[in-house]
């Protein structure tokens, strides 16, 4: 389906009037792109009757520099330049009326370093366009020369774990439950608990901000109190994602100036902040050494449905470029969402210096991080110690795995519950190291490990038989399949 | 108080075979290996004493425990720890680091709080001498 380029040239083509999209420009099936082209690709889902081709040069024009009709003052720029170039369209398997759409943009098309400025565009106004029935941004490759306009992680896993002083192991942490409601007083004891019994993070949710039930100054002195109480109780590094989300920019730089004034390693905002803020946020924590936890707040309302939206791996990479430190990035395992391609697909965009095309991971082309650091996973919802060895297994070696109701929860308390979990994954690493099927044996390896422990005896009685088996939304469209041996 | 830096410091103390396969996992990704200790193990205190140089090119595990057998017989009162180092681009640092010895007697750290405007504190953690230790 990718023959037949129709566009128009020179005077017929800025005939006043309505011109179909695919011949003014922005249907290019001979077109290579540039090694320095920005390149998108969208899952078209166009009305009924309408050709997939013109709907998909239509996402290509909306996206750049067309609107509905024809205009002359095209004449004025390097219009042929300017115009993204939807270059190939497949049919997406296994799903009748769905086109993946692969369309390059010119470099000049974007302002360096502004997540803003890129998403304007290509998730601007193409995305409420009539003739298309649904859209996704499926994925995103970045030039060399436009990721190195991006500060990228202020922090990065290397430096992170060499000022934390925590190496070979995934981190642990543990948002405070109930996530509302708990004073500032009685909040800071969870976090003290928590700590001292073992954890290297605890966390505020999502939406703990400064509420009527605790004031965040509140929240920030308590919490450090107990910060550096854990520390000096353990002779080891610890912190505390201290939220600094808020109404206004000046509110927030307030907040994150406390936060550094307590002697706070770390500091988290919410996704929902919008990109500019995040971006503002990461430049803040770059210039204060400190590191920036980013909680994807809000993200499935357009992430998870696979028909309309962007998918993650796009957000993900978005939020490499803009600088954040952690993203939460699924469990598989857990309560939320998570196909575990498709998350091994995020966790490769996180961390990896080159990501090289994988369809099964939902990875679509080859991507080179040119050097920007690596941003830490984290997993976190519906979790537990029992699940050490698949984790381990599903997410390696550079996550913070968050246990709140898998520390908080245990019977025998919270410093209890965060000893099961720190011991649960030590036994599980030292096993792993030691060459053995770590993956199989993990049962084992933890009960073995129990017997010595008796808070993950405990742990491990307790959620025993919790799982989250439902189906996932948000699968890869590609399965790798044998090739046949002649 | 047992000092719970490093990799291991929840399970019970390391065998001499259960260090051997560490190392050797270190080994076998083309990690060097390297000795430190100390008697100051703040929290804050990165630059333990090196034993020697870190162990590049090392293909046995018995090399690296034969000279934590020598280190302990010199500083078997202090805190000991192996790491292993990636050299490789992008990482260029420690990717594991464990204690394999540690002082009779284990450090113990108070906190020190400075009141200083409004609620705020300064804290500092300082190491608390044993309360038999001459003044």
């Amino acid at each position: 389906m990718n023959a037949h380029a129709g566009t128009v040239r020179g005077k017929e083509r800025y005939r006043s009037g309505v011109m179909e999209y695919k011949r003014m420009g922005y249907w290019e099936p001979d077109y290579v792109p540039k090694d320095t082209d920005v390149i998108a690709l969208f899952r078209v889902t166009p009305q009924e009757g309408v050709d997939p081709i013109e709907a998909s040069a239509a996402v290509a024009g909306e996206s750049s520099t067309a609107t509905w009709t024809v205009v002359w003052t095209d004449r004025l720029t390097a219009a042929e330049k300017y115009r993204a170039k939807c270059y190939r369209v497949d049919p997406v398997p296994g799903t009748p009326g769905s086109y993946f759409a692969y369309i390059a943009y010119d470099l000049d098309l974007f302002e360096p370093g502004s997540i803003a400025n890129l998403s304007a565009s290509i998730i601007g106004n193409v995305f409420g366009f009539k003739p298309l029935k649904a859209l996704r941004l499926e994925d995103m490759r970045f030039p060399v020369a436009y990721v190195k306009t991006f500060q990228g992680p202020a922090t990065g896993i290397v430096v992170e774990r060499e000022r934390l002083d925590k190496f070979g192991r995934p981190l642990l942490g543990a948002t405070v439950k109930p996530k509302l409601g708990l004073s500032g007083r009685n909040y800071g004891r969870v976090v003290y608990e928590a700590l001292k019994g073992g954890l290297d993070f605890t966390k505020d949710d999502e939406n703990i901000n400064s509420q009527p039930f605790m004031h965040w100054r509140d929240r920030f002195l308590y919490c450090m109190e107990a910060v550096n109480r854990a520390q000096a109780a353990s002779g080891e590094a610890k912190g505390t994602y201290l939220n600094i989300t808020a109404g206004t920019m000046e509110d927030m730089y307030e907040r994150a100036e406390f936060a550094k004034e307590l002697g706070s390693c770390i500091v988290m905002i919410d996704l929902v902040i919008g990109y500019t803020a995040i971006q503002s946020m990461a430049k803040w924590a770059r210039r204060n050494d400190m590191i920036l936890h980013l909680h994807r707040a809000g993200h499935s309302t357009y992430t998870r449905q696979k028909s309309h939206g962007v998918s993650f791996r796009v957000i993900a990479k978005w939020m490499r470029l803009a600088g954040v430190d952690h993203i939460h990035a699924g469990t598989v395992v857990g309560k939320l969402e998570g196909d575990p391609n498709t998350t091994r697909g995020y966790y490769d965009v996180c961390r990896e210096d080159f990501n090289p095309t994988k369809l099964e991971h939902g990875l679509f082309f080859d991507q080179s991080w040119a050097s920007l650091n690596k941003m830490m996973p984290v997993a976190s919802g519906g979790i537990h110690a029992g699940q050490m060895h698949q984790l381990l297994d599903l997410l390696g070696e550079d996550v913070v795995l968050q246990f709140g109701g898998g520390t908080i929860g245990h019977p025998m308390g919270i410093a209890a519950g965060a000893i099961a979990n720190r011991v649960a994954l030590e036994a599980m690493i030292l096993a792993r190291n030691e060459g053995r099927d770590y993956v199989h044996e993990g049962p084992e390896i933890l009960a073995r490990a129990a017997e010595t422990c008796t808070p993950l005896k405990a742990a491990l009685e307790v959620w025993k038989d919790v799982t989250f088996n439902y189906e996932s939304t948000d699968t890869p469209d590609f399965v790798p399949t044998a090739l046949e041996t002649v | 108080m047992k000092l719970t830096q490093g990799c291991f410091s929840f399970l019970p103390d390391l065998t001499d075979d259960q260090i051997t396969k560490q190392v050797q996992y270190c080994l076998t990704n083309g990690w060097a290996v390297n000795i430190e200790f100390t008697d100051d193990p703040h929290p804050r205190n990165t630059y333990w004493e090196m034993w020697g140089l870190p162990m590049f090119d090392l293909q046995d595990a018995a090399g690296v425990m034969m000279e934590l057998a020598e280190c302990r017989r010199v500083y078997g009162d202090r805190y000991i720890r192996l790491s292993g180092f990636d050299s490789s681009h992008g990482w260029e640092s420690v990717r594991i680091s464990f204690i394999v010895n540690r002082p009779p007697q284990e450090a113990e750290f108070e906190l020190v709080r400075q009141e200083v405007g409004g609620r705020a504190i300064r804290y500092t953690t300082v190491r608390r001498q044993p309360a038999h230790a001459p003044t």
